[in-house]
C-alpha cells in the first residue's frame, strides 16, 4: 500500500464514519453536496465518471463473497460486475451483519450470502430506482419507458441515454423508492459461474494482505510469548537484544516481551537472544492425556444439561446396548498467513486518532477492544480491512490488532507486529477437545434407542464477550461492558447457561429414533477456545455419524439404505443423500482393499452428504474420491460454491487424517507445518462436487461441507478393513493400533 | 639334513606369509564391518535409499511431501530447500554443499544391503559410476556431504565413528584387495 | 553490501549476510508478493527463483546471492501480459485465499520449464511441497495442464 492510498482510504473511512449511512433522500442530497458523489446507501458509491464502487461487507477470505455479493448488488443495479471497483468496508456499525445472530460487523457463520441476499439485492434496486427517476425528471418521461442497463439509463423513444455518472446530480436528489426485485429467470448474473473478481491481485504479487501493509517510517514487532499460556514474567534480561544492530526497543507488554526492530528479521533474531523466565503457574500441568482421561470420566456420568429428551433412552439403551467413546483433540486454524496487524497513532489529546490495519473477520470486535486497550473513544479509531491469507474463525478474535495498538502507542511510530509460524500454532484459540459417549440400542432391525453424552469447553465463554461488547453501544463505559459481557461467559463456562455451538449438530439429529437424549457436560481447562471452520458441527457429526453406521451394522443394514429409511419426511436431508449416493455408485463393486464411507449433515441452515472412497495399508491411508451432494438453497456462483466443497472436503481430511494440538507440561507440542501437518496435492482426492437445484433462499456454504467428511472417511476406512476409528486423528489412531 | 631345515624354514617363512595373510584378511574384514556399520547409519543411509525417494530422520522414514528423484526432473531439486549450511533455526531443512541423491543410472543403494552385497557394490565400476577404490575412499574422506553426517544439526543423530577412523577402515580393507565378507 | 538483479533491476542490498532473501525482497525492496508461511521451507509460499531454478527464500541467506538474478512473482508478468501460469489460474479460478498462490505459481513456471508435458505424477512431485490450506490443489493441478497446453500452442 503506498502513502496515496493510505490517505485516500484513510479520508473514505473518516467520511463513513462522518455521514450517516443510511437509505433517506435527504442524507443522499446532503451527501452529494459535500463529496460530489451519489451515496444513496453504505455499500454503493458512483462517480461523476461512471467509477461504480461496491464495499463490501463480508470479508473475503477466500470463501468469494467479493464475487458473489458483487453479483448481488450488480443484479439489480445493471451493472457488469467486472466493471466496477471493490473496496473492503471499515469498521462502522453500516456494516454490521443483518444475520440475527450476530447483528455486528463480523463475517462467520457461514451467514455472509444468505443475510445479504435481500438487503444488497435491494440496496442495488434502490440506486438504480434513484438513477431511473433523477434521468426522468431530467428528460421529462415517464419513468416506466426507462431501462437500465450496463450502468446506463436509455429512453428508447426519445433515443437519448446517460451514464449513471452523468446522472448522479439528479439521483442524489430523489426520495427512496420502493423497489421490486428481479425474477429468478431475469437474473444476469446470480446463478451463473462468474469468475472470481479478486483473482487477478492473487496470482501477480499485487494483493495487500495484512502482512503487506506499508506505512512510512514503520517498524516491526515479534512478541515472544509464555509456552504455557497465562504464565506471568519472571526474569528479563535484554541486554543482549537492544545491543542487535536494527533493535529499537525491548517492552514487556500483556501478551508477553516485544522487541520491536527495522524488519522482521532483525526483530526476530533480536528476540532470539533474550533471556526470559516465566512463572508457568497452574496452566504449567495442562496435559491432553490427563484431560482425556479427565473428560471420559465425566462422560461416565449423567451430563449436567440435558438438551434434548424424547422417549426414554435409558430405558431402550439398558440391555444390550452397543456402547462406544469418541474422542476429538484440540485443532488449530493453521492460517497460511501468520496472524499479524499494523497500527499508527497520531494526533494527541482528545485529537489523537488510532488507525489499524488487520487481516480480521470482524472489524466490528476490533473496533471497541482497541479502543479499550488504549483508553480511546471509539471515534477516535479506525479499523482499516486487508486482505486475509485465511480466516476458518482465527480471525474473529482480535489479539493481533490490540497488540499492535498498544506497541503503537508505545513507540509512538507505525508498527507492525507479526507472528511465527510457530507462535501462530501455539496461541491459537483452538478447536475444543471432546469426549463423546454413546449409548444406542437395535431392535428388530432398526435404531430404538440413542443417547449422547458431549463433554466439552464452552466456546462462546472464551470468545462471548468480544461479541456482546460489540453489540453495546460505542460510549458503554467499560464497567458496564465487561459485567454484561463477563457475566454471561461465566454462565455459560459452567453450564448454567448451555452453549448451542457445543450441542449443534447432536441436538438436531433428524433420524427417527423414538428413543433419543442428549446430554452436555461443559469444562473448563484454561485452554482458550475458539470457533473453528464448522464449531460444534465439527465434532459432534463425527460422533453422530459414525455412531450411526456402528447401530446400522449392529441391525445389519446397508449405511445408506437406514439412513433412508429414518429420515422420514426430512425432504432436504434425503435430497442430498441420495444424491451423493447415485453419483458415487453406492452399492457397485470397489476394487479389492477400497471401502465406501457415508455421512451427512445439516448445518448453518444447508445439507450436505458425502461419499468417501478410501484404503488403508499399514497405517497409509489412501483417499481415492470424495463425492460431495450439497443442498444450499438457491445458488449465487456455481463455481465458487463448488470451490468452496472442494476446501471443505481438503481441510476436512487434514483434520480428520493428521491434526492434533497436544498439550503436555502446559506446552503445546505442535509447532511448525512439520508436525501440525496438512493435505498435499499428491494425497488429495478426486472430488466431485453435486448441487442440489433449489429456489430456497440462499444458505451457508463456507462450512457445510466440513462435518461430514471425518465421519465419511472412517465409515470408509470400517468398509475397507473393518476397523473402527474412534479416536481422531487417524494416522495416530492407526498407528496405536499395530 | 640341510634340506630338511632348509624346508622347515621355508614352511615357517611361508606359514607366517599365510599368518600375515589370514592376519591382514581378518582386518580387513573387521574394517570393512565398520564400513558397513557406518554406511548403515541414517546419516549415510537416507540419501542411499532402495527407492526413489529420499529418507529422513533417525527413524529413516520417507521424505515428506512426495520429494523423489521425479521431483528434481520437474523443477523440484534438493537445493530447492537444502541449503550449503544446516539451518540456523529449529526445524529448518539440513544443508550441506550440493546436498543430492545419487543419479538413478548409479543410485548406490545402502538401505537393506548385506555387508556382502555392499562389498560387491563398492567394488563394481558400474555401480560406482566409474569410481575406483581409491576414487570412494577420496568421496568418503573428503566430500562436504558426506562431511554432513558428523554435523547433522539438531534434532539429528551423527555418525558415532569418528569420520578418520572410517577413513582408515576403508584404506584397510582396500589395501588387502577388498575382501568380501560371506 | 550485496549486488544482485531482482526481476531484471539491479539492486544492492546492506543487509547481515545470512539474512533470508525472503525477508530482503520484503522489507527492503518493497517486494510483498512473495510470502512468510512457515520459516522453515515446509509450506513453499516464500518460492522466488534465483537464476532461474526454484528456490524457498525463507531459508536462503542473502550472503549467497552475490550477482545472482532473482525473479519474483512480480517479475513473472511483462508489461504487455500476465504469464501463461497466471493466465491459466486465472482460467481455471484457482486461488481461495489466494496467499500460497504466488509460491505455487513460481514453482509451476519453474515444473513447466524443467517438463513441458507434465502428468499428474510430475505435478505431485513437484507441487505436494506447496502446501494451501483451503484446498486448491484441484484446481491447480487443472491449471498446471492448462498452462503447459497453452505453452506448448505458443510454441
Amino acid at each position: 500500500m503506498n502513502r496515496r492510498t493510505f490517505l485516500l482510504s484513510s479520508a473514505g473511512g473518516a467520511l463513513a464514519i462522518g455521514c450517516a449511512l443510511g437509505p433517506t433522500g435527504g442524507k443522499t442530497w446532503r451527501h452529494f453536496r459535500h463529496t460530489g458523489e451519489f451515496q444513496p446507501n453504505a455499500w454503493i458509491r458512483i462517480l461523476a465518471d461512471n467509477t461504480i464502487l461496491f464495499t463490501l461487507d463480508r470479508t473475503e477470505m477466500g470463501q468469494g463473497t467479493t464475487t458473489s455479493h458483487a453479483a448481488l448488488v450488480c443484479e439489480e443495479l445493471e451493472v457488469d460486475p467486472r466493471t466496477i471497483r471493490i473496496l473492503h468496508a471499515e469498521a462502522n456499525r453500516s456494516y454490521d451483519n443483518p444475520d440475527k445472530e450476530l447483528r455486528i460487523q463480523i463475517t462467520g457463520g457461514s451467514t455472509s450470502t444468505a443475510a445479504s441476499w435481500q438487503p444488497l439485492r435491494e440496496a442495488g434496486a434502490v440506486a438504480r430506482e434513484m438513477l431511473k427517476r433523477g434521468a426522468a425528471e431530467l428528460w421529462s418521461v415517464p419513468v416506466g419507458e426507462l431501462i437500465a442497463r450496463d450502468a446506463r439509463i436509455e429512453h428508447a423513444k426519445s433515443q437519448r441515454s446517460a451514464t449513471y455518472g452523468q446522472l448522479i446530480r439528479q439521483a442524489a436528489i430523489q426520495e427512496v423508492p420502493k423497489v421490486r426485485l428481479k425474477e429468478p429467470k431475469e437474473f444476469r448474473w446470480i446463478g451463473k459461474s462468474l469468475d472470481r473478481l479478486d483473482g487477478r491481485a492473487k496470482v501477480d504479487g499485487s494483493g495487500t494482505y495484512g502482512i503487506d501493509v506499508r506505512l512510512p517510517g514503520m517498524v516491526t514487532a515479534v512478541i515472544v510469548r509464555p509456552p504455557v499460556r497465562g504464565a506471568k514474567l519472571a526474569k528479563l534480561d535484554d541486554r543482549a537484544t537492544r545491543a542487535r544492530r536494527g533493535v529499537h526497543d525491548v517492552v514487556h507488554i500483556e501478551e508477553g516481551v516485544a522487541v520491536i526492530a527495522e524488519g522482521y528479521w532483525e526483530a526476530r533474531t533480536g528476540a532470539d537472544l533474550l533471556k526470559i523466565e516465566w512463572d508457568d503457574g497452574h496452566g504449567g500441568s495442562r496435559d491432553s492425556a490427563a484431560l482425556f482421561a479427565s473428560f471420559e470420566k465425566l462422560s461416565s456420568s449423567r451430563g449436567r444439561k440435558t438438551v434434548r429428551d424424547d422417549g426414554d433412552a435409558y430405558r431402550s439403551t439398558s440391555s444390550k446396548a452397543i456402547e462406544a467413546v469418541y474422542k476429538l483433540p484440540y485443532l488449530a486454524h493453521a492460517t497460511m498467513e501468520p496472524q499479524n496487524a499494523t497500527a499508527v497513532i497520531y494526533g494527541s489529546g482528545n485529537a489523537a486518532r488510532c488507525e489499524v490495519w488487520a487481516p480480521t473477520q470482524t472489524p466490528g470486535v476490533a473496533l471497541w477492544r482497541v479502543a479499550e486497550a488504549i483508553g480511546f473513544d471509539q471515534k477516535q479509531v479506525a479499523i482499516h480491512q486487508t486482505m486475509i491469507g485465511g480466516g476458518f474463525g482465527r480471525r474473529l478474535l482480535v489479539d493481533y490488532a490490540i497488540e499492535a495498538a498498544r506497541l503503537a502507542v508505545h513507540t509512538g511510530k507505525p508498527v507492525q507486529v507479526i507472528w511465527s509460524r510457530e507462535d501462530d500454532q501455539q496461541t491459537d484459540w483452538y478447536r475444543p477437545m471432546v469426549v463423546a459417549r454413546m449409548r444406542g440400542s437395535v431392535a428388530a432391525g432398526n435404531i430404538d434407542g440413542w443417547l449422547h453424552r458431549i463433554v466439552c469447553q464452552s466456546i462462546v465463554a472464551d470468545e462471548g464477550p468480544d461479541f456482546i461488547g460489540a453489540l453495546m453501544p460505542s460510549r458503554t463505559p467499560r464497567a458496564v461492558r465487561r459485567v454484561f459481557a463477563n457475566g454471561p461467559a461465566r454462565m455459560f463456562a459452567r453450564g448454567t447457561l448451555v452453549d448451542s455451538t457445543s450441542t449443534e449438530g447432536a441436538l438436531e439429529l433428524p433420524y427417527a429414533i423414538p428413543n433419543l437424549r442428549v446430554e452436555y457436560t461443559p469444562v473448563e481447562t484454561g485452554i482458550p477456545v475458539g470457533f473453528w471452520r464448522s464449531v460444534g458441527h465439527s465434532h459432534n457429526a463425527f460422533v453422530t455419524e459414525c455412531f450411526f453406521d456402528e447401530l446400522a451394522a449392529a441391525a445389519g443394514k446397508d449405511p445408506f439404505e437406514l439412513r433412508r429409511a429414518l429420515l422420514g419426511k426430512h425432504r432436504r436431508h434425503l435430497g442430498v443423500l441420495e444424491l451423493a449416493a447415485k453419483q458415487a455408485g453406492w452399492g457397485t463393486p470397489l476394487p479389492p482393499g477400497v471401502g465406501r464411507g457415508i455421512a451427512l449433515h445439516e448445518s448453518f441452515h444447508s445439507y450436505c452428504a458425502i461419499v468417501i472412497e478410501a484404503s488403508v495399508s499399514g497405517n497409509r491411508v489412501t483417499v481415492r474420491r470424495a463425492v460431495v451432494a450439497l443442498d444450499c438453497g438457491r445458488v449465487v456462483n456455481p463455481g465458487l460454491v463448488a470451490a468452496q466443497a472442494e476446501s471443505a472436503v481438503i481441510f476436512g481430511l487434514s483434520a480428520a487424517l493428521k491434526q492434533q494440538v497436544t498439550f503436555r507440561k502446559g506446552r503445546v507440542q505442535e509447532t511448525n507445518f512439520h508436525n501440525y501437518r496438512s493435505l498435499r496435492m499428491f494425497e488429495c482426492p478426486v472430488i466431485e462436487t453435486y448441487l442440489v437445484p433449489s429456489e430456497e433462499t440462499p444458505t451457508g456454504v463456507g462450512e457445510p461441507g466440513v462435518p461430514p467428511v471425518a465421519p465419511a472417511l472412517c465409515n470408509a476406512i470400517f468398509a475397507a478393513t473393518g476397523k473402527r476409528i474412534r479416536t481422531l486423528p487417524v494416522e495416530a489412531a492407526l498407528e496405536a493400533m499395530t | 639334513m640341510r634340506a630338511l631345515v632348509l624346508l622347515a624354514l621355508a614352511a615357517c617363512g611361508s606359514a607366517r606369509a599365510d599368518d600375515d595373510n589370514r592376519h591382514d584378511e581378518s582386518s580387513a574384514r573387521m574394517a570393512f564391518a565398520t564400513v558397513h556399520e557406518v554406511f548403515m547409519h541414517p546419516r549415510c543411509m537416507n540419501c542411499h535409499p532402495v527407492g526413489d525417494a529420499p529418507l529422513q530422520f533417525d527413524d529413516s522414514r520417507p521424505h515428506a511431501m512426495a520429494i523423489t528423484r521425479r521431483s528434481e526432473r520437474n523443477g523440484v531439486a534438493c537445493s530447492t530447500c537444502h541449503r550449503a549450511k544446516n539451518g540456523t533455526r529449529p526445524n529448518q531443512p539440513p544443508g550441506a554443499p550440493n546436498w543430492h541423491l545419487p543419479p538413478a543410472e548409479t543410485p548406490m543403494v545402502f538401505e537393506g544391503r548385506t555387508p556382502k552385497q555392499l562389498c560387491e557394490q563398492l567394488k563394481d565400476p558400474k555401480q560406482t559410476g566409474g569410481k575406483d577404490l581409491a576414487g570412494l575412499v577420496h568421496h568418503v574422506e573428503h566430500d562436504a556431504l558426506v562431511g554432513w553426517g558428523w554435523e547433522p544439526g539438531p534434532g539429528r543423530t551423527p555418525v558415532k565413528t569418528p569420520r578418520a577412523k572410517l577413513v582408515a577402515a576403508m584404506k584397510t580393507w582396500a589395501a588387502a584387495g577388498a575382501p568380501c565378507p560371506d | 553490501m550485496t549486488k544482485l538483479v531482482v526481476n531484471g533491476k539491479h539492486v544492492t542490498v546492506s543487509a547481515d549476510s545470512d539474512t533470508p532473501l525472503l525477508w530482503v525482497l520484503r522489507d527492503k525492496l518493497g517486494l510483498t508478493g512473495t510470502k512468510f508461511g512457515c520459516g522453515i521451507a515446509q509450506c513453499g509460499a516464500c518460492t522466488v527463483h534465483v537464476d532461474g531454478q526454484s528456490k524457498r527464500s525463507c531459508v536462503l541467506p542473502i550472503g549467497e546471492l552475490d550477482g545472482k538474478q532473482v525473479t519474483t512473482i512480480e517479475g513473472l508478468a511483462t508489461p504487455k501480459q500476465l504469464h501463461a501460469v497466471q493466465q491459466a489460474w486465472l482460467a481455471e479460478n484457482v486461488p481461495q485465499c489466494g496467499y500460497c498462490q504466488a509460491g505455487q505459481i513460481m514453482t509451476t513456471v519453474a515444473l513447466l520449464a524443467a517438463n513441458a508435458s507434465p502428468t499428474d505424477e510430475d505435478i505431485d512431485s513437484a507441487l505436494s511441497a506447496n502446501l494451501c490450506r483451503c484446498g486448491t490443489y484441484p484446481r491447480i493441478r487443472r491449471a498446471v495442464h492448462r498452462a503447459a497446453a497453452a505453452i506448448k500452442e505458443r510454441g
